[in-house]
């Protein structure tokens, strides 16, 4: 059984490290605070200006002066810290923000990933996906291995404007973890009831041991 | 000099004009100047490009002025919630600019800062370079961005005293500092006007050097996106 959204989600958790700044993109990356292991303490940044962000608020407590970079309602901690949106982009540019947890429509064997636009469909903006993705120290995309049409999205190119370039280190997908290395990816580790061989007839681009 | 006005209309007299470029605070529907864009929406005022990071929804924020089709051009960083922008925007009504939203933040600080221009990582590689300058700094390629400077800088904050110095509230401070910084011009709104002396002159978020014209008023602060958890499932 491939992963589902819960546990890539959990898998995506094992990243982090004790006293890391992290940033988790919209989407199956947002669940990954659930997952956080136990004795690992990290620092959520949302974009928007806010360091240490707390769970949802209860019913009747939500602040309109309070939310996420997916504009949800959320709450503050005891260690939180609030900045304008420059400064929140020059810890990110600047590199102090040691991982971003993204999702992905596409990404290749080169580490070149692409998240914001399909041409000829509607097109929202890439957020503050391209200056993640250029400034934090490492770069992990969750994602489906495959289209709902079961064509690869793990490429050798990727088909779609590119949000970054030689941007992604590690991938984690329902079928298992990649690491993008010289010369195309290599299998990390198979998702449970996952063959070597199912999760290379998932994939497009080069794999190499 | 008196910066205090009486509503935003009159903070915005003899300051409007046809085809200006406005720089406003805000992300998503969380700190933006809703009294200064009603305002703007009852001049009349045409032409207009509007750097914000997001462009409002349909009926609020600055989706008020895309229905009135006072905007020519919008420079943001995401634009998703408002379908009046995108039917626009897709019949070629009204100009876009995608910016990265470290770049528009950027762009406006630089350009209250006095800098016109900076190299950034962001985009390389991306069709947001293209066109721009490239150079390499220690082996790595950068782009060159341009600052913003806006004829008029349209911000909410939380509290200011009455010589403009502000204090904004939570993550509702997001792109007001640096939206406040690149206007020729300044004009803030406020939920209290607090008496000179009672803001800790070492707690404040934004010196009133930037801040012009000052107007206090009620604020309807919509939540765009409301998510709660049960107490039970705690």
């Amino acid at each position: 059984m491939p992963w589902d959204r819960n546990q890539m989600a959990a898998r995506a958790a094992q990243e982090l490290q004790d006293g890391w700044y992290v940033n988790l993109g919209i989407g199956i990356p947002t669940l990954v605070a659930n997952y956080i292991p136990e004795g690992v303490s990290v620092t959520l940044q949302s974009e928007n200006g806010m360091l240490g962000m707390g769970p949802f608020p209860y019913e009747g407590e939500e602040d309109p002066d309070l939310i996420n970079a997916g504009k949800q309602t959320i709450t503050e901690l005891p260690q939180t810290a609030f900045f304008d949106s420059a400064t929140s982009f020059a810890m990110i540019r600047g590199g102090k923000i040691a991982m971003a947890i993204l999702g992905a429509m596409e990404v290749a064997e080169n580490g070149d990933l692409a998240n914001w636009m399909i041409p000829g469909k509607l097109v929202k903006g890439m957020g503050g996906a391209m200056d993640l993705v250029a400034g934090v120290g490492r770069v992990v995309v969750v994602m489906d291995h495959t289209s709902k049409h079961g064509e690869s999205k793990v490429l050798k190119q990727c088909t779609l404007p590119l949000t970054g370039q030689g941007v992604v280190n590690r991938i984690i997908t329902n079928l298992g973890v990649l690491d993008v290395v010289p010369g195309g990816l290599r299998i990390v580790e198979l998702a449970d009831g996952v063959t070597d061989a199912d999760l290379r007839a998932a994939t497009e681009a080069t794999l190499v041991n | 000099m008196k910066k205090v006005y009486p509503s935003a209309e009159a903070a915005l007299e003899g300051v409007l004009f046809d085809g200006m470029t406005i720089a406003s605070g805000g992300f998503g529907l969380c700190g933006i100047p809703e009294l200064l864009i009603a305002a703007i929406r009852k001049a009349g005022t045409k032409d207009l490009t509007v750097a914000s990071n997001n462009a409002g929804v349909d009926g609020f924020g600055l989706g008020v002025l895309l229905e009135s089709r006072q905007v020519k051009k919008m420079i943001s960083s995401y634009v998703g919630e408002n379908a009046e922008f995108m039917r626009q925007y897709l019949s070629g009504e009204l100009e876009l600019e995608f910016n990265p939203q470290g770049t528009l933040a950027e762009r406006m600080r630089a350009g209250g800062a006095g800098i016109p221009g900076f190299y950034t990582r962001t985009g390389v590689g991306t069709v947001i370079a293209e066109g721009k300058e490239h150079k390499d700094f220690d082996g790595k390629t950068y782009i060159l961005e341009r600052a913003i400077v806006a004829d008029l800088s349209i911000v909410k904050a939380w509290k200011a005293d009455p010589s403009g110095n502000l204090v904004f509230r939570k993550t509702a401070r997001n792109f007001n500092p640096p939206a406040a910084t690149c206007g020729k011009l300044c004009v803030v709104e406020v939920e209290e006007i607090v008496p000179l002396g009672s803001l800790d002159p070492d707690a404040i978020h934004l010196p009133g050097i930037y801040v012009h014209r000052i107007v206090q008023g009620e604020h309807e602060k919509r939540i765009e996106q409301r998510t709660v958890r049960k107490k039970e499932s705690v």
